[in-house]
């Protein structure tokens, strides 16, 4: 990736080794790095600096991470990618809820990392006015918007309508987790983001019609106990 | 029983019905005297329902060796009678258990009122039969109309013959069904002839009398009678139960007064006949008065008896603490209980009683003008000898009252005789009038009366002209002397009574504040034993007995254990077990003073909440009476139910307590597993995080940057190792399972290769050791103190600010080896300097603060404490940063030869001294 500016991301975590490897590795990759250690830092940071990218760790020293990521909403849509060593779905969601856009859990491996900068560095349109791509096409999916219309592999696949509106949402957003209660809002409505159970039976049937195993998914990925995400790549 | 007016059907009514579904039914064979052929009747109808498939059993039947009743007996499976040996003999009576266990669905059971013989579970033979109907048997049995309690005095006064046996009226009206057998008199009287009626060779004579065609005739209408009476209330009952609307009865209330025993048993059962005629409730009351606490040993005997068999027929019983005025007590209780009618017998008083107040019947026809008053005269046939209290019994304790008396009598006369030298006065009698009082209210009413008949005596033989002899010649003098003894008698009446009101509220206010000081102590005390304890304490120290509290033990809560015992006692015989057992299953009362196994040493009450049963209060006397008076049983009952609920509250905090023990340890380990999550993870982080980096980007990055990347690789594994190493040895440590393997160390070493081995992690750092030359050798294990430092630094490391000094002293001091690690952090806050030892106690604080487990100090407290030493939190020097210091035994050098020394274990093993990987 070579660009005349340099994409930018702001690192935000305690540990000096984390840091370290997270500097080595993103630099190679040709991005550059600004280093935060703590949460008062880092919105100072985030606000000087205008990095492209935060990757913060949710559990610092001095604030909360979810309190870092609500400041950071206040005034900046930059993509916040949430590094959390909990296993608490709950922080996820939570993240997700005050704006994050990925999350990654520790440990994990590099090339992880790097793939889910990637999705979320990935040009997209910024404001209400920006124009919508109409069509979406990638990995042997192909969307239409407005046709409402879907080819696996070249052969057309029906949809009903709130399978479609699913897919819609998830292509949409394609790499990025999304959240039960955020696809049930969408498509359900408001009143029924804790009704995940039809949120399972319609991806599952989605899942079929796509012939996507679960054990093995081409398209759907499953997150336990946040959400869903669509594989790219 | 339902007794409101209502249009709708009543609830109690018709529980009534549906309650004859889930118990067995019982069925009685009345008959008004033996040999009319109940047993015959009973066998018949048990044969019919044997022809319609029933299971019958025949439990007891005495055929007096009856052809025609052995023959119907013997087309029927009998159940073989348990032998009971008592006093030397042997016995047979039904076999109940046998029977519950057998549970046929009907079963015969001659004779309803038989007492059993001792030994046997219940006293009499219907509280088996309550037992089987229990179980949902149904029951035939028989009854002569003679055995009905509340006609025993009827019965007796027509047949001139005293019926031992008697059963409760309530039996008969939880009957669901009675059946009269009749044979007309002469018809009897000619089976009698024909020796058909069994009737006991000693009772022969007694048998001519009772068989009278007039005895039967009168027996024959009772029976039929009291059949007549359950067939109209059962009558009312169906109305009731379906709503078929007739005129009821009001809320009617008979109140029957009873008084210190002398009208006794007949005015209760007239009381019991009267409230069974109008179908209405009633209450037995009995004044306690100051004349109570003479009663001997019979008349209250005799009194209980009345309250007992008061309860026994129906009534609810109450005793009142009188004011002293018994008329007006019973009246005022009459209306605060809203009774319509007054039962009062009619006393046999001298008529010179008349003068201390009117009787009591007088009294209550006086005041309550809006009852229904009925005074009875009681035929008191039935006791034998009077009851009023027996003069002989009681006078020695007249004796110093009576000497008080006489004593006050004198001083007064005394007194009078020097006044009247030194200032006479016109009437000398005030001051026997003084003397009268004085008595009156010290002794009460009766030697004080006493002090008026000797002063009058004293006064008049002594201050009344001519003087020495009992004559008197002044008409003055005789006014004097009247009006003397009728103020002195009114004075000393009123006093008396002011003193029996005073010494009844005396005992009122005292076990009043006996209860509230148990209740106070109860309360106050926390644990369940502390509970229990209190509870037999108060038992046995208020009844002077001995008291044991039961508790179910075990898991499934089915066996009863002594949980306290006042004196201690740990076992129970077989009796006293069985007595427990039953009272525990049927949460009644049992044992001693009951009717269930009354051979019991102890008396069981049921220790009941609104939860259910708890438990069981055991009482034993040392001087074990004929039973227990209204009052022990009443004080019982209050403990009974004090200590119920505090043993019930100590249980629930007991639960609360095991409650928040467990969301403590849930905490524990959530905090443990989050620690664990953490402190596991973050080195992993950077492993995986670098090695990817590593092999993803490898060749694109510069040497340095390799270098870099793998380092923190290593280093990251050794932190990872040391914490492994750390929960492994927590882990051993809480189950004991290390042991430090002690040898002679040199603290110089362990000091340095504990330095040595943190090397990278100290590298920011200035790290100073200071070690006293010439340091002795420590008898530890080298290994487990190495750890201990290793911690110690690393806790330092974690706190210092980067080039920040690290200072490790070490050297004898104040007989024990010191080693203090001191660095420049931020320091500990005294109030958490012990807490800092306490494991994932930076847990508390946060978890993502700097990577380290909070098991670190808490370790290296118990490997030290392990080793005999200690370990501390201090202040830094120079108010800046924590010092943690580290103090061992110093043991007396090792003998020359390194050979001869062992460690503790034995093994004289020189442990592995490198701990680094």
């Amino acid at each position: 990736m070579t660009q005349e500016q340099k994409t930018r991301i702001l690192v935000v975590d305690d540990e000096a080794q984390i840091r370290k490897f997270l500097r080595i590795s993103l630099s190679a990759h040709g991005y550059e790095v600004i280093e935060a250690v703590r949460g008062e830092d880092a919105i100072r940071k985030c606000a000087m600096e205008r990095p492209d990218l935060v990757v913060l760790d949710l559990g610092l020293p001095d604030m909360d991470g979810q309190a870092v990521i609500a400041a950071i909403r206040e005034w900046s849509a930059v993509p916040i990618l949430v590094l959390s060593v909990r296993a608490g779905e709950m922080d996820k969601v939570e993240a997700l809820e005050n704006g994050a856009n990925d999350y990654v859990t520790k440990p994990f491996g590099i090339a992880e990392l790097i793939a889910r900068t990637r999705v979320l560095l990935r040009a997209r349109p910024v404001g209400p006015g920006a124009a919508e791509a109409t069509v979406y096409e990638e990995g042997g999916l192909r969307v239409d918007y407005p046709g409402r219309r879907v080819w696996v592999d070249g052969e057309e696949v029906k949809l009903t309508r709130k399978e479609f509106d699913l897919l819609r949402l998830l292509t949409r957003d394609a790499g990025k987790v999304l959240t039960h209660e955020h696809l049930l809002g969408e498509v359900w409505g408001k009143a029924y983001v804790k009704e995940t159970q039809y949120l399972r039976v319609h991806l599952g049937r989605l899942r079929q019609k796509l012939r996507d195993n679960p054990n093995a998914p081409r398209f759907l990925w499953t997150e336990p106990g946040v959400g869903y995400r669509l594989l790219i790549e | 029983m339902a007794d409101e007016d209502g249009g709708r059907p009543e609830p109690e009514a018709l529980l009534k019905e549906v309650r004859k579904d889930g118990r067995g039914r019982l069925k009685i064979f009345l008959g008004a005297a033996p040999g009319v052929g109940k047993t015959y009747a009973m066998l018949q109808a048990a044969h019919e329902r044997r022809k319609e498939g029933l299971d019958v059993l025949v439990a007891v039947v005495e055929t007096h060796g009856r052809q025609e009743t052995e023959a119907l007996v013997r087309g029927l499976p009998v159940l073989p009678r348990k032998r009971i040996g008592y006093r030397g003999r042997v016995f047979t009576e039904m076999d109940l258990d046998a029977l519950l266990q057998r549970k046929p669905k009907l079963v015969l059971i001659d004779e309803l009122a038989h007492t059993n013989v001792g030994g046997s579970r219940h006293v009499k033979r219907w509280r088996d039969v309550e037992e089987v109907l229990g179980a949902g048997i149904d029951v035939y049995a028989t009854l002569n109309i003679q055995h009905l309690e509340s006609l025993n005095d009827i019965v007796e006064r027509i047949a001139k013959v005293r019926v031992r046996e008697t059963l409760p009226d309530a039996v008969l009206e939880v009957a669901d069904e009675i059946e009269l057998v009749d044979l007309p008199p002469d018809a009897l009287v000619q089976r009698l002839v024909e020796g058909k009626v069994y009737v006991p060779e000693q009772a022969r004579r007694a048998a001519r009398h009772f068989f009278s065609r007039g005895n039967l005739t009168a027996l024959r209408e009772l029976a039929m009678r009291t059949a007549a009476e359950r067939v109209d209330r059962d009558m009312l009952d169906h109305m009731r139960a379906h709503a078929v609307p007739g005129p009821w009865p009001a809320r009617d209330r008979l109140m029957v007064c009873l008084d210190d025993g002398s009208t006794g048993p007949g005015l209760v059962r007239a009381a019991k006949r009267m409230a069974e005629r109008a179908r209405i409730p009633w209450i037995a009351v009995h004044v306690e008065t100051r004349s109570d606490d003479r009663l001997d040993e019979a008349s209250r005997g005799r009194l209980e008896d009345t309250l007992l068999l008061a309860q026994r027929l129906g009534a609810e019983v109450e005793t009142l603490r009188g004011s002293g005025m018994v008329a007006r007590d019973l009246v005022a209780h009459a209306r605060a209980r809203n009774v319509t009618g007054i039962l009062v017998g009619r006393t046999r008083r001298p008529a010179w009683r008349r003068w201390f107040g009117s009787s009591v019947p007088h009294g209550v026809l006086r005041l309550g003008r809006d009852f229904e008053v009925t005074v009875t005269g009681v035929d008191d046939a039935s006791p034998k000898g009077p009851v009023v209290r027996a003069p002989e019994g009681n006078s020695h304790r007249w004796l110093p009252g009576l000497s008080w008396a006489t004593a006050a009598v004198a001083l007064a006369g005394v007194a009078a005789w020097l006044v009247e030298r030194i200032l006479p006065l016109p009437n000398l009698s005030l001051v026997f009038l003084t003397a009268v009082l004085f008595v009156a209210m010290r002794l009460g009413l009766w030697p004080a009366l006493y002090a008026v008949g000797l002063s009058l005596l004293v006064y008049n033989f002594f201050f009344t002209v001519p003087f020495m002899t009992f004559t008197v010649y002044h008409r003055a003098d005789i006014l004097t002397l009247m009006f003397f003894v009728l103020v002195a008698v009114i004075t000393g009446n009123l006093a008396g009574r002011v003193r029996e009101q005073l010494v009844s509220i005396r005992q009122t206010a005292r076990r009043t504040a006996n209860l509230y000081a148990f209740s106070r102590k109860v309360v106050a005390v926390a644990s369940l034993d502390d509970v229990l304890w209190a509870s037999v304490h108060h038992v046995a120290s208020t009844l002077s007995a001995r008291s044991l509290v039961l508790l179910p033990g075990g898991k499934g809560g089915v066996d009863l254990d002594i949980a306290a015992g006042y004196p201690p006692e740990d076992h129970l015989s077989d009796t006293d077990r069985a007595a427990a057992d039953w009272a525990w299953k049927n949460e009644r009362p049992a044992g001693w003073g009951t009717d269930t196994l009354p051979g019991a040493g102890y008396l069981f009450m049921p220790l009941r909440t609104g939860r259910g049963m708890l438990g069981l209060l055991g009482v034993a006397f040392e001087r074990p009476s004929r039973s227990l008076s209204m009052e022990q049983r009443s004080l019982l009952a209050a403990v009974a139910d004090q200590s119920a609920v505090a043993i019930e509250r100590s249980q629930l905090s007991q639960d609360i307590e095991e409650a928040r023990l467990l969301s403590e340890t849930e905490n524990l380990r959530s905090a443990l597993l989050s620690s664990l999550s953490h402190d596991l993870r973050t080195p992993l982080v950077s492993i995986i995080g670098s090695a990817t980096t590593l092999s993803d980007v490898g060749e694109r990055i510069s040497p340095e940057d390799r270098r870099s990347l793998v380092d923190t690789v290593l280093e990251e594994a050794n932190r990872l190792n040391r914490f492994v190493q750390n929960l492994l040895d927590m882990t051993r440590l809480g189950y004991g399972a290390l042991r430090p393997r002690r040898d002679w160390t040199d603290p110089v070493d362990v000091v340095g290769r504990a330095v040595h081995r943190l090397g990278d992690l100290l590298a920011p750092f200035q790290v100073r050791v200071d070690m006293a030359p010439d340091a002795p050798l420590l008898f530890v294990d080298p290994v487990l103190i190495e750890q201990v430092l290793v911690n110690i630094l690393d806790n330092a490391a974690k706190h210092s600010p980067a080039d920040g000094l690290i200072r490790v002293e070490a050297g004898p001091r104040d007989g024990w080896f010191r080693i203090l690690v001191e660095d420049d952090g931020p320091g500990i806050p005294p109030d958490e300097r012990e807490l800092v030892f306490d494991m994932f106690y930076r847990v508390k604080a946060r978890d993502s603060r700097i990577a380290g487990t909070g098991l670190g100090l808490s370790i290296c407290r118990g490997l030290v404490e392990a080793h005999g030493g200690s370990i501390l939190a201090e202040d830094g020097r120079g108010q800046r940063g924590a010092a943690i210091v580290l103090r061992l035994p110093l043991d007396p050098p090792p003998c020359l030869d390194a050979s001869e020394t062992e460690s503790e274990d034995g093994t004289g093993k020189i442990p592995m001294t490198d701990g680094s990987p």
